[in-house]
């Protein structure tokens, strides 16, 4: 098979998961209890049953969930409208846009970091076995992935904050606020570190462990024994021969944790007051607010869906057996 | 006429393993044999008995835990004295490997042409483009369509493989070429191709071969020479026909009398009791002396020395001993 129609039936397979998520997504939401007007316009205000039934015909709920409403819902979607939030008032698109960007900094930032110190340590730990090298490593890496998240967080907000005098929260400081850009990075700088850096340890022991055990396992193999007896140099062995099979496990790993990334670090935000899509989803949960949660839903399900192809694609680049599969 | 200087001088070959601090496998002990040049050298025994090893050890391509000692002189350079840099030189342009399985010998994931140009540039040997001419003259050798070269090993078949496996290994014309059993896990039919490809580049080429099988068959079809190894020792060494026609080790008389005889088919079979000793718990004696049919009381304490019992026809027993027309030991 052809490496253009495999990726078009992974495309045309993506599509069909998206589908399936967003229908998902709309009945979940209608099934759950709660009276959409009243939610929109309080609990506690009285109005009178004549205004209740012009705002269900003015929102359309008084036609029947499917097909109508399902259609109409769809038409929105499409045109990117994906509803008004209950309690922020304002369009969900326009507030999961907004936050997109800063979560995306921070997890993109701690994921590269992340990525390429976990990825060289585990490279040099497989290589370097059984060494004191592997040892430190293996031992950082294994205390690192078993650290709850939010406590790690908590130690290097206290830690950096009191002996570094690093902010404690937040993006920018509250002076900073709507000021161009380039005129606040060092403050945005100063509010990154410690969550990057939370985030860097805490994939870096993930990454780490699972590089090493595939280098260990691709130097264990026959090729890499051609390739010595070829009279290549432990360099020429790993470069050329080793690292493309070793790099196959850890690209579906980083492939899907790039998909949870719009999920934010919810523990991560929340321990930093960091206003990401994670503290929205929070916020969104604890008020109940169904517009906003459904329209996180689907892009939470959509950039998982996205990733998956992405690996899917960087696969068929690395390996020639998946074509033919 | 004068003899010939041999090619590959392996003396006293001795291969340990460390296991932990206090623990060492002897893999390999006191091994001494000598290939010339256009000759084919059988390594036979059973499993586990360091014919495998005997190769890596040469090519000093074992894991870091092993200890070799002795000397492996290659035309005059004892390969165990040269630094890592220089014996890295050495490997493929002078001595090629070819492994048992092809299967995974070739890495998945590069196309099996670029394989072959690899090794011939790594060692500089000519210019990219006519080295791309040189990799499709081998892939023809071997009988395999130069544009199949653009394929990945997985669209090959297995007998396909070990062909462009030993087209890789001519790749930098060595003057040695290490077969470690090469038809193992192929099926009759392709075992029987490969074998005639090797012999039929052998011939072509005019290179030593050392094949490394536990099939008497093709030991008697391809080798001048053998060597029967036990328990990571030379049993026996001499030529075929001195192997095959008077074996003087009970080892060699059984491993013979356990091979099918075209001449007598009706006997049967007869099997070795017992298994190879472990390295780690080898006998003080002789160490086939457990599963011995002709053992005595010396064999158990004392480990017989190569004996000299016909010209260039060396084995180790005790019963050899007085026997030998002119006694001494290599």
């Amino acid at each position: 098979m052809s490496s253009s129609h495999y990726l078009l039936r992974k495309f045309a397979f993506a599509l069909l998961t998206i589908f399936i998520v967003i229908l998902i997504n709309f009945v979940l939401f209608r099934v759950l209890p709660g009276d959409p007007v009243r939610a929109v316009i309080g609990r506690n205000v009285k109005i009178s049953a004549e205004v209740q039934q012009s705002l269900r015909e003015q929102f359309g709920l008084d036609k029947p969930v499917f097909p109508d409403q399902f259609l109409m819902t769809m038409k929105q979607w499409a045109s990117g409208n994906l509803g008004v939030s209950w309690s922020l008032r304002r369009p969900v698109a326009e507030i999961l846009w907004s936050k997109l960007w800063n979560t995306i900094l921070l997890i993109g930032l701690g994921q590269i970091l992340s990525i390429v110190f976990g990825v060289v340590l585990g490279l040099l730990a497989g290589w370097k076995r059984k060494t004191a090298l592997d040892a430190a490593a293996l031992t950082f890496s294994l205390i690192a992935w078993a650290t709850p998240t939010f406590w790690l967080g908590i130690i290097l907000l206290a830690a950096g904050s009191t002996w570094l005098g690093l902010p404690t929260g937040g993006i920018l400081s509250p002076q900073n606020v709507g000021k161009p850009l380039h005129t606040v990075l060092p403050d945005l700088a100063a509010h990154l570190v410690l969550p990057t850096l939370t985030l860097t340890i805490l994939y870096l022991g993930e990454y780490m462990l699972i590089m090493r055990s595939s280098i260990v396992e691709t130097l264990s193999e026959d090729y890499i024994l051609t390739a010595k007896a070829k009279g290549l140099s432990q360099w020429q062995i790993l470069w050329r021969h080793a690292l493309k099979n070793a790099m196959l496990p850890i690209v579906t790993i980083i492939a899907l944790n790039l998909g949870f990334t719009v999920s934010g670090a919810i523990y991560i935000e929340t321990v930093f007051s960091y206003d990401g899509l994670g503290k929205l989803f929070q916020t969104a949960l604890t008020k109940q607010d169904y517009p906003l949660l459904q329209g996180a839903f689907l892009l939470l399900a959509v950039s998982v869906i996205l990733a998956n192809m992405l690996a899917d694609i960087l696969y068929t680049l690395l390996d020639p057996r998946v074509k033919s599969s | 006429m004068t003899e010939p200087e041999p090619l590959l001088s392996v003396r006293h070959l001795t291969t340990l393993f460390e296991v932990n601090r206090k623990t060492y496998a002897c893999a390999l002990e006191d091994v001494s044999f000598d290939v010339y040049p256009y000759q084919t050298v059988g390594l036979v025994g059973e499993s586990g008995c360091g014919k495998s090893t005997t190769l890596l050890s040469i090519l000093r391509l074992l894991p870091p835990n092993a200890r070799l000692s002795g000397q492996v002189f290659f035309k005059g350079v004892d390969l165990l004295s040269l630094s890592e840099q220089q014996m890295r030189a050495y490997r493929w342009k002078e001595l090629a490997l070819i492994f048992q399985s092809a299967m995974n010998a070739l890495n998945p994931v590069l196309r099996v042409d670029e394989q072959i140009l690899e090794a011939i540039l790594l060692h500089r040997l000519m210019p990219r483009e006519q080295a791309r001419q040189r990799v499709h003259e081998l892939l023809d050798l071997v009988g395999i369509a130069p544009q199949r070269g653009r394929q990945y090993p997985f669209q090959f078949s297995g007998g396909m493989r070990q062909r462009a496996m030993i087209a890789m290994a001519l790749a930098c014309s060595p003057s040695l070429l290490f077969a470690d059993e090469p038809t193992t896990a192929l099926d009759v039919m392709i075992q029987a191709q490969v074998l005639e490809l090797l012999k039929d580049i052998q011939k072509k080429l005019g290179l030593a071969i050392v094949l490394v099988t536990h099939d008497l068959g093709v030991v008697a079809e391809l080798c001048d020479q053998v060597v029967v190894l036990y328990g990571g020792k030379v049993v026996e060494s001499g030529s075929v026909d001195q192997i095959y026609n008077s074996p003087q080790h009970p080892y060699t008389q059984k491993l013979l009398e356990s091979f099918p005889d075209l001449h007598h088919p009706s006997s049967t079979l007869a099997s070795i009791p017992g298994t190879p000793p472990r390295l780690t718990e080898l006998p003080p004696g002789c160490r086939f002396e457990p599963r011995c049919f002709a053992r005595f009381d010396r064999c158990r304490h004392e480990a017989p020395p190569l004996r000299q019992v016909a010209e260039k026809h060396y084995a180790a027993c005790h019963l050899l001993e007085g026997k030998s027309p002119n006694a001494g030991s290599i």
